[in-house]
């Protein structure tokens, strides 16, 4: 493989990495909430997050411009207070995987949470243990292999975002360039060649993802 | 006799509904101009339809050789042009260089940051400067080709960030993405207001920006495709570039 297809593998990584733990520290938590409480605003909680799912990935990433762009809601005070922009960084490729492999891991774990049977949390409620603990020692636990199943399948998303991270994070060389870009950019130049081995990596990681994310989901039922 | 009628039927919806269509593969920085001397073109010949392919040459070229049903290419350098010509992708005796551009480097139109001169693209205040990816889009080929011979290149590769055309330099730029940005001097008048030009790099640092324009060899409409390339470098297809802001063809560019 040539310099560029490890840089783009050992980035694309890093981000798929980074964005499943950043899925699971948000994730998790949402997940129960919306399979466990009612709230004022929980349809449209759940609507945002399953929103990229089924969005093309350039309009969720066109609204993460709007929002994260140097002239964006939340990029233009970030910028005139730091001088930083999270667009073109590698943060931008963490973020992109991040909210589009969000709905995967939240819409899983739920119906994993959901499933659990609540005359088991309401022992637990009856010998005395906050919801918190509840939630930690007894739902969480029994929907465990739902929500790996999840994470799995956020961590396979995540390795495989492509448009929104070209949006947000561009596609420059050693810095954005994630796997699935740099297979892009070869074939636009016709050098396709060079990364078939990434192509084939890629196809064979994802098939593996499935088979673990189906055995899990599997005992999870 | 009705069977035959319904076989005819068949085969007349068989065909498109327009018979005489023309698909035009276009470097984006011609957009604007292309459209309104494509418009001339179908005035001038009722019945025909154009389809647009916007893109960057060199992505062009790669749909071409992949075998794209393209009848018309025009292309922002003559790489391209030169390779599918190596390859007769594209009939040879129909090319024309018809237009030339110049290079430009703009800014945000509220930009504080000084890029005045090639040098301010050094200063720690310039943190990002988009560029067409050199691989594919002519503008960025350009570009680069004016950073190494203004002796900067290698210190401000590492603020570069590439684009796929020559207009999504120019969005990055109009957004505020990025401080400075190299593109034509066309592509800016397209924003006026929203960018401002900052300089323009020295004519003798780049190769002369030239737009060849020939038939593609697969075309099935060979004849209908080369009236379109002699209304390009006709007097008013020429006129119609002039006021777009190119400049004609130099005597000798192929």
């Amino acid at each position: 493989m040539s310099a560029e297809s490890w840089s783009a593998l050992s980035l694309s990584i890093r981000v798929a990495v980074l964005a499943t733990v950043l899925n699971a520290l948000v994730g998790i938590p949402l997940a129960y909430v919306l399979a466990r409480r009612k709230f004022f605003g929980k349809t449209l909680l759940d609507l945002l997050v399953t929103l990229p799912l089924v969005l093309p990935p350039t309009v969720t990433g066109f609204y993460l411009i709007v929002l994260l762009g140097r002239r964006g809601w939340l990029g233009a005070p970030l910028y005139e207070a730091t001088g930083w922009t999270v667009a073109f960084t590698w943060w931008a490729a963490v973020i992109a995987a991040t909210v589009m492999a969000l709905p995967l891991l939240v819409r899983t774990a739920r119906a994993a949470i959901e499933s659990v049977d609540r005359d088991l949390e309401r022992a637990a409620h009856t010998l005395g243990r906050s919801e918190l603990r509840t939630a930690l020692e007894v739902t969480l636990p029994l929907a465990r292999n739902g929500i790996l199943a999840g994470l799995v399948l956020a961590f396979a998303r995540a390795l495989g975002e492509f448009g929104a991270t070209l949006m947000l994070a561009g596609n420059i060389p050693g810095r954005t360039t994630t796997v699935p870009l740099a297979i892009y950019t070869a074939v636009q130049t016709g050098e396709s060649g060079e990364v078939l081995s990434l192509v084939l990596l890629l196809t064979l990681l994802s098939g593996v993802v499935l088979v673990l994310a189906g055995r899990l989901g599997a005992r999870a039922t | 006799m009705s069977v035959i009628l319904g076989l005819l039927l068949v085969l007349l919806l068989a065909v498109p509904a327009s018979a005489q269509e023309l698909t035009l593969s276009v470097a984006v920085s011609m957009k604007e101009a292309v459209e309104e001397i494509g418009a001339l073109f179908v005035t001038a010949h009722p019945g025909v339809t154009l389809r647009h392919n916007f893109g960057a040459s060199g992505d062009l070229q790669k749909q071409i050789e992949a075998g794209a049903p393209v009848d018309v290419f025009v292309s922002a350098a003559a790489r391209q042009m030169d390779e599918l010509e190596a390859k007769r992708l594209i009939a040879g005796a129909t090319r024309r260089p018809f237009a030339r551009n110049v290079l430009v480097v703009i800014a945000p139109a509220d930009s504080r940051v000084d890029v005045s001169r090639p040098d301010a693209l050094l200063d720690a205040k310039v943190t990002r400067i988009a560029i067409g990816n050199p691989k594919t889009v002519p503008v960025g080929q350009y570009a680069e080709e004016s950073l190494r011979a203004l002796g900067i290149w290698d210190r401000v590769r590492s603020k570069l960030v590439f684009a796929e055309n020559v207009r999504q330099v120019l969005d990055y730029v109009n957004r505020g993405e990025v401080d400075a940005g190299f593109v034509y001097t066309t592509d800016a008048a397209t924003r006026a207001g929203r960018v401002k030009e900052a300089f323009r790099p020295s004519e003798d640092t780049y190769r002369p920006v030239v737009y060849p324009v020939a038939v593609v060899a697969g075309s099935r409409r060979q004849a209908l495709a080369t009236e379109l390339v002699h209304l390009l470098v006709s007097p008013e297809g020429q006129a119609v570039l002039r006021r777009r802001g190119f400049q004609p063809s130099p005597a000798g560019a192929r």
